[in-house]
């Protein structure tokens, strides 16, 4: 059984509310910190156990929290960010719902690191009974003197307040996040200058992911160096994976990021295989964002090592073979998906989402999309490929905000990958109506790599 | 808001020793002031290596960044620090720094990125130049004769929108907007009340006025002048005549409103003023913005104080028909018939009737018809 540090205790009855969390060794991190440890200490811990943000990209939290500014007499926020949009990924959700003082006393921790006297926690629109839970809790920290003025007769005072967001996966975008907590329209801002300098009313602002925050408890209970020990390489502590897709067991798991994705995808600890014992034959094993990968890079990279469920292994071969961990949001198709279909799938996602503000992903969101939508209803022709492979490599790298980049590259890997399956669809309009193309040879054996010389 | 705040680069607050970045721009050095932008400083050296622009406008805070024509290739950081930037930057909105190394023409993944960023732009535009008002000063015009490709891979459905009338004098023409976020930068800067702004998102979003406020601010009128394209035009004006036909004189008059320069642009056809405008300078931006009463209600030469002659850029089609500094082509014909002149057949003027100065076009409600000749 591989060890757990946030979801430890997310099956005790009543572990929601703050009696049962607290008698379970809650709030101890929180007291740890404030009484013994000092701000300067906690971000040390922090920066030691070298813990990457949960949100997708992976940035370093220790040296994220470093850059914040601290000019005199300006406040400084703490951002709670809570909009889990992107299409897989529902790691937050459990979180929140079920333990939401573990996100409490993150966020108590970050904060009184951070210098922060008012933390928000932004959620999505559509998570509309979470606010509720997150609330009570809030309120009953406060009770309880968590929260409030003079925490703990520190001379630290924190509030923490809930803000829902209206529906927009763009508002997950740390600056469109801030515009909107603002009472703006969510556009992404133009950076620089970056949130650390001007964030939130245009003061310094960090913002981080629940996971995130939730994961600063266990590093301040068990040390930054103990929490090394749960990964592997830069791939420190344990990770939540929202796994969904053909698999026997779809859930929410909470990983020590030293397993293999064979292990995770077969093993009865975790997805417990492909459901009705079909093959695999896709995974994307990071949110709709990250590349798609067939199964044999994904099991394997593509210098034959074992793939493992780490940043880096998974980002192994970078995106000629690799994909990404990104926020953990972990895909799993069988024989029968259509890579076609599943890629329009996420076009229309992204162009649905598009905030409109820059030229390239306004306009090529809706246009692969278009182009897509022909390809899979039997309209497409050959050229439509090379299109659409022109089209995201004009939009990747040339926006404002990474929802550009994160259009482009589900097209790009499906057509690197799987051009022959869009050949396929283009070849045989009416028979692709009718069937999909199947595992073909998606799942065989790669040739051995050439020995290094 | 006083508007001779919005004028010049207000950004730089230079401390007492004024040290000078040294940047290269395809190759050509500059020495400009921190905190200027790529773009500013290819201005300062001008000429063909100045980044187009489409939605920065260096009087409207906060503009730029939007449209992505300016993308340039940093190709070395700074002296302190020489790496390149791994991505194309936006000119308009990265500062310079000591030492830094731009690639603009001279980089061909630029002028790549460049033409697919126009065909983005002209995606869903309508291309409706032929009954377009702004055909003739359009800078997506100038883009794409400049930057794009020769035709479209397009093969779907444009999108469209209902025109809007905002208010009286202002007509949107949602279809052509590219979403440069000038107008809304405007409104919001130079009027009192905010009523015009953006719903809607991705190729969904449009300009919008708060539920259908008619937009009677005294400065409103200039979200035409700021406008690149034909998605805002002026109603005293529309389909009266096509800018190339008419000759721009400068003009002032002592306007009542304080915040107004009363400097302005008289679009004239003999003593007919057609509309009048901002002063705008070689990048398209007005010098200084006007009141409503200026644009709209002045349309008398008797109103104003003729200046002389507006210089027009050569290169733009509103020059061709234009006395200053022109280059009149040698007719080559006179030279070939031996200095006989050529056989006039008839006179296309005249066949037509419309070439009657006796009828104020201005004054006809709507687009002039061919009754309105007959008479
Ligand atoms: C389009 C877009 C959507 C995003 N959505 C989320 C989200 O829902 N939740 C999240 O934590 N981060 C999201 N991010 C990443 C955030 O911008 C930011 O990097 C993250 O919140 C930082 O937190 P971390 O350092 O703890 O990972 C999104 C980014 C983009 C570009
Ligand atoms: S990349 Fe897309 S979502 Fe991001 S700012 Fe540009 S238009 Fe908006
Ligand atoms: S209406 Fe004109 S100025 Fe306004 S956003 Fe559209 S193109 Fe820009
Ligand atoms: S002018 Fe720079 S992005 Fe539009």
């Amino acid at each position: 059984m591989g060890r757990k540090l946030l979801l430890d205790k997310a099956h005790i009855e009543g572990i929601r509310y703050y009696d049962t969390y607290r008698s379970n060794g809650g709030y101890a991190a929180a007291e740890k910190a404030l009484k013994t440890m000092g701000p300067d200490a906690v971000l040390e811990e922090v920066k030691k156990s070298g813990l990457r943000g949960r949100g997708g990209a992976g940035f370093p939290t220790g040296l994220k929290w470093s850059f914040i500014a601290k000019p005199e007499g300006v406040p400084r926020y703490l951002v709670c960010n809570a909009d889990e949009s992107e299409p897989g990924t529902f790691k937050d959700r459990y979180l929140m719902e079920f333990i939401p003082h573990l996100l409490i006393e993150g966020l108590i921790i970050s904060s009184f690191a951070l210098g922060a006297n008012s933390a928000y926690i932004y959620i999505r629109g559509e998570y509309a009974w979470i606010p509720d839970i997150l609330e009570q809790a809030i309120a009953e920290a406060k009770n309880k003197g968590w929260l409030g003025k003079n925490i703990l007769g520190t001379g630290f005072d924190l509030e923490i307040y809930v803000q829902r967001g209206a529906g927009a996966y763009i508002c997950g975008e740390e600056t469109a996040l801030i515009e909107s907590l603002e009472g703006k329209r969510g556009n992404p801002r133009i950076k620089p200058p970056f949130p650390a300098v001007k964030g939130l009313w245009q003061c310094p602002t960090v913002v981080n992911n629940v996971e995130t925050l939730a994961a600063v408890v266990p590093i301040i209970n068990i040390g930054g160096d103990e929490y090394i020990k749960y990964g592997t390489g830069k791939s420190t502590g344990t990770k939540l994976i929202s796994a969904c897709g053909n698999i026997n067991k779809p859930g929410v798991y909470e990983i020590e990021m030293n397993i293999s994705v064979e292990e995770f995808i077969y093993s009865d600890e975790y997805c417990g295989g492909i459901k009705n014992n079909k093959r695999l034959k896709a995974c994307i094993p990071g949110g709709s964002s990250v590349p798609v990968l067939p199964a044999n890079l994904l099991l394997k990279t593509a210098k034959g090592e074992t793939r493992m469920m780490t940043y880096e292994s998974l980002a192994d071969g970078g995106f000629a073979t690799g994909s990404m961990l990104g926020s953990g949001g972990f895909i799993v198709m069988d024989e029968d998906q259509c890579i076609v279909r599943n890629t329009l799938t996420f076009a229309r996602f992204y162009h649905h989402e598009s905030c409109g503000q820059c030229s390239p992903c306004r306009e090529g969101t809706g246009w692969m999309e278009k182009v897509l939508k022909n390809i899979e209803y039997g309209k497409g022709k050959m050229s439509d490929i090379d299109l659409l492979w022109d089209i995201q490599r004009k939009i990747e790298g040339n926006t404002i905000c990474p929802l550009g980049d994160a259009a482009a590259w589900p097209v790009a890997a499906a057509i690197r990958h799987f051009r022959d399956e869009f050949e396929w669809h283009v070849a045989h309009p009416q028979e692709a109506l009718t069937r999909n193309f199947g595992l073909a040879h998606y799942a065989d054996p790669l040739p051995a790599p050439v020995a290094a010389v | 808001m006083l508007l001779s705040s919005f004028a010049g680069k207000n950004y730089i607050k230079m401390a007492e020793e004024k040290k000078l970045f040294k940047v290269k721009i395809d190759n050509i050095s500059v020495e400009v002031e921190p905190g200027t932008t790529i773009l500013n400083a290819a201005r300062q050296i001008g000429g063909e290596i100045v980044p187009p622009a489409m939605c920065y406008y260096s009087k409207l805070q906060g503009s730029g960044g939007k449209c992505r024509t300016c993308l340039v290739k940093v190709s070395k950081g700074s002296d302190a620090d020489p790496r390149p930037m791994p991505k194309l930057v936006a000119s308009c909105r990265t500062t310079v720094m000591d030492g830094m190394e731009v690639s603009n023409i001279t980089s061909p993944e630029v002028l790549e990125a460049r033409k697919g960023v126009v065909e983005f732009l002209l995606l869903n535009h309508p291309l409706d130049c032929p009954v377009c008002d702004q055909a003739g000063e359009c800078h997506l015009q100038d883009l794409s004769y400049e930057h794009g490709a020769d035709s479209t891979r397009y093969e779907f459905k444009r999108r469209t929108f209902d025109k809007v009338d905002l208010g009286d004098k202002i007509k949107l023409h949602m279809t052509r907007c590219i979403l440069c976020y000038r107008c809304v930068y405007t409104a919001d800067q130079l009027t009192e009340k905010r009523e015009h702004g953006i719903l809607g998102r991705g190729d969904a979003s449009e300009i919008s006025t708060y539920i259908s406020q008619s937009l009677d601010n005294d400065f409103i009128g200039n979200v035409i002048d700021v406008c690149p394209v034909g998605a805002l035009t002026d109603q005293t004006f529309r389909f009266k005549n096509r800018v190339w036909f008419l000759k721009p004189v400068d003009a002032h008059r002592d306007c009542e409103n304080p915040k107004c320069c009363g400097k302005t642009v008289l679009w004239m056809r003999g003593n007919e003023v057609f509309r009048v405008t901002a002063r705008k300078d070689k990048y398209g931006e007005v010098e200084a913005f006007i009141c409503d009463t200026c644009r709209f209600d002045k349309k008398d030469v008797k109103d104003w104080i003729i200046e002389g002659p507006r210089k027009i850029e050569r290169h733009s089609v509103i020059s061709q028909g234009h006395y200053v500094n022109t280059v009149k082509p040698k007719d080559a014909l006179v030279e070939v018939l031996d200095g006989r002149q050529p056989k006039l057949l008839f006179n296309i003027h005249s066949e037509s009737q419309v070439n009657r100065p006796d009828i104020d076009l201005s004054k006809i409600h709507g687009p002039a018809h061919s009754d309105d000749f007959k008479k």
